[in-house]
């Protein structure tokens, strides 16, 4: 026995968890307590959570810095509504099929953008979105270009009343969120989890000390890209309409998103969700200047990055030496083996 | 088959437009390895401001240039100054997500501007001159000029990247900056040289794109795209790369649509991926990346 131990949680990770727990119970009882408008915020709100941390495992941990994470929102959300329309899936079902037929998709579009290199694959997986786009435009049975409703008979078929719905809808919101961030915590603490994150910290020594660096960006790739497509996938159920310009919406699902992580902390899991309720916040407060809080929110996201790269969660982690979930690998020696 | 020349021509003569997009892009990149994702936007910039300067001072479009392209070169030299010089070194996030943000902040700007409304520039009688160069094939001047300017601005910044003092301080400052710094060049001059001849080309893309159609704040990032794809078409680092790419693009463009209106953008894509997946060193290639 060596005498030592790895251990991942620390005093604040304890809280953190505990908070975290208490959090989701009283997320979960929401129906309960809260208005409809407050379930649509919240349900909205969490989708942003599980898109961010997906963008944030992938630009922040692998460093594939992608502007084209819509791609596979939209290619879930049209196979979403191309399952149900022609093809009579349960929508429920159609979300968590969308995710592994992305996951293939995303394969031979990593052979092709991973040719090109840091801000170049950048753009170029830009242009694969907008390939799924214009592709999208042309599916006539989907509407074209002006897309397509959801047939009211499968609403209904969904649930017996509205509220009903409201509540399923919610809760799958809830339910897919934390799956999402359950995955990348259990990634990160996984033996793969140690090599992103050295990748993180640099790329060529994580190299040199053997890491596959290609293979490990592969599989991060193909996992986002299975995440995101069940998020996109439940976004488009829950507007009950998709049409190519909102689905591969570089705006809603790109710019938000970056923004969100920036302003949480990249590179950390922590980032995106106080990054979310930030641009919530946000949000909420000055959508009234129309225009004009877009060009506030690109602003902040610069400042953000000069001076504080590691967002507003880098910042008190830094600080404070917090960490809310049980992710650092620490040392503990172990007193029974001294001898 | 003269209806086939005749697209074909016309997609050289645009490809022609999309070379300057992308020689700007390819300038910065080569010069100090950033990728500026607002230089769609900052097309669009070039093309307000013009439009600004001929309703103000009641000049045609290309008279505008006198005043757009200095003013551009400005702004551009100090973006890079004050903004774009604090994001460089080992870590790829900062150029990227601040010019992002930038992108973000040129679109509002001029949404709240000049509103979503589309413009175009007139140029007059030179819009609807053409020439008639063999049974069934015209070619318009604008077009041509267009087409001649671009080679023309292609041609000048070799020279200038080859034969000019200016043009050896930014090679030597992309092969290695410290060592350029150590001969006492002062690289956050050279970086700031270097954007404000990238605006300074995008000046003059944007001015062409004015007159030849319609434009809104939203249009940059298809700019943005239409540039980098020549970029890597042509080959990275290579100048007549990106004119031999541009053309390739505006070629596959006009193909496409002359096909199915709805193949145009979608098949300057698809020959874009296709290059990619057989050649993704380019074409014609200068620099490794």
């Amino acid at each position: 026995m060596s005498g030592y131990s790895v251990e991942h949680a620390t005093r604040s990770s304890r809280v953190g968890v505990a908070v975290i727990a208490i959090a989701l119970v009283v997320l979960a009882t929401a129906p309960f307590w809260g208005d409809r408008q407050t379930l649509r915020l919240l349900a909205e709100l969490f989708t942003f959570v599980a898109l961010a941390s997906l963008w944030n495992l992938l630009a922040g941990y692998a460093g594939l810095v992608s502007v084209g994470q819509q791609a596979f929102v939209g290619l879930g959300a049209y196979l979403l509504f191309a399952m149900v329309i022609l093809a009579g899936v349960h929508p429920i079902a159609a979300i968590f099929i969308a995710g592994p037929i992305a996951a293939l998709v995303s394969i031979p579009v990593a052979a092709l953008t991973f040719r090109l290199r840091g801000a170049y694959f950048a753009i170029g997986t830009w242009v694969v979105a907008e390939v799924f786009r214009l592709l999208a435009s042309q599916i006539s049975v989907l509407g074209g270009g002006s897309g397509v409703s959801l047939p009211a008979s499968v609403v209904i078929a969904m649930a017996p009343t509205r509220t009903a719905r409201e509540f399923e809808l919610y809760w799958l919101a809830l339910g897919l969120t934390v799956l999402v961030l359950a995955a990348i915590v259990m990634l990160l603490r996984s033996r793969h989890g140690l090599a992103l994150t050295a990748i993180r910290d640099n790329e060529v020594a994580a190299q040199s000390n053997g890491i596959d660096v290609t293979r490990v960006k592969l599989i991060v790739y193909v996992l986002t890209a299975f995440g995101t497509a069940m998020v996109g996938a439940l976004i488009f159920l829950m507007k009950l309409r998709v049409s190519p310009d909102t689905a591969f919406s570089v705006n809603d699902w790109t710019a938000f998103v970056i923004f969100i992580t920036v302003i949480g902390g990249i590179g950390r899991v922590e980032g995106p969700i106080i990054g979310t309720i930030i641009f919530f916040f946000m949000r909420q407060t000055l959508s009234d200047l129309g225009s004009l809080y877009l060009l506030i929110m690109g602003a902040v996201a610069i400042v953000v990055m000069l001076w504080a790269p590691k967002g507003l969660w880098g910042l008190i982690a830094e600080r404070f030496g917090w960490q809310a979930l049980p992710l650092q690998r620490h040392l503990v020696s172990t007193p029974q083996d001294k001898s | 088959m003269t209806e086939w020349l005749n697209v074909i021509l016309q997609g050289v003569l645009i490809g022609g437009l999309y070379a300057m997009f992308a020689a700007g892009l390819s300038l910065i990149f080569g010069v100090m390895r950033l990728v500026n994702i607002a230089h769609g936007d900052l097309i669009v910039l070039a093309a307000y401001v013009a439009l600004t300067v001929t309703e103000a001072m009641g000049i045609g479009p290309l008279t505008s240039l006198i005043l757009v392209v200095p003013a551009m070169a400005l702004i551009g030299y100090a973006l890079q100054r004050l903004l774009l010089n604090r994001t460089l070194g080992d870590d790829l996030l900062p150029p990227l997500l601040v010019t992002f943000g930038l992108s973000i902040i040129i679109q509002n700007g001029l949404l709240e501007l000049f509103t979503a409304d589309s413009q175009k520039l007139k140029a007059g009688a030179v819009e609807i001159m053409t020439y008639h160069l063999a049974p069934g094939i015209w070619i318009g001047l604008l077009p041509l000029i267009q087409f001649i300017v671009a080679v023309a601005v292609i041609a000048g910044l070799q020279v200038l990247f080859y034969r000019t003092a200016l043009g050896r301080a930014f090679r030597a400052t992309s092969d290695d900056q410290s060592v350029a710094q150590l001969m006492g060049l002062d690289t956050r001059h050279v970086f700031a040289m270097a954007m404000a001849l990238s605006l300074a080309v995008i000046a003059i893309a944007g001015v062409f794109l004015a007159v030849r159609s319609n434009f809104d704040p939203s249009i940059g990032p298809a700019r943005l795209i239409f540039g980098f794809e020549a970029v890597i078409i042509g080959g990275l680092g290579s100048m007549w790369g990106t004119l031999a790419g541009g053309i390739i693009l505006g070629v596959s463009q006009a193909i496409g649509a002359q096909i199915d209106p709805g193949w145009q953008l979608l098949a300057g894509h698809i020959v874009f991926l296709a290059i990619l997946a057989v050649r993704p060193q380019g074409l014609f290639p200068k620099v490794s990346g």
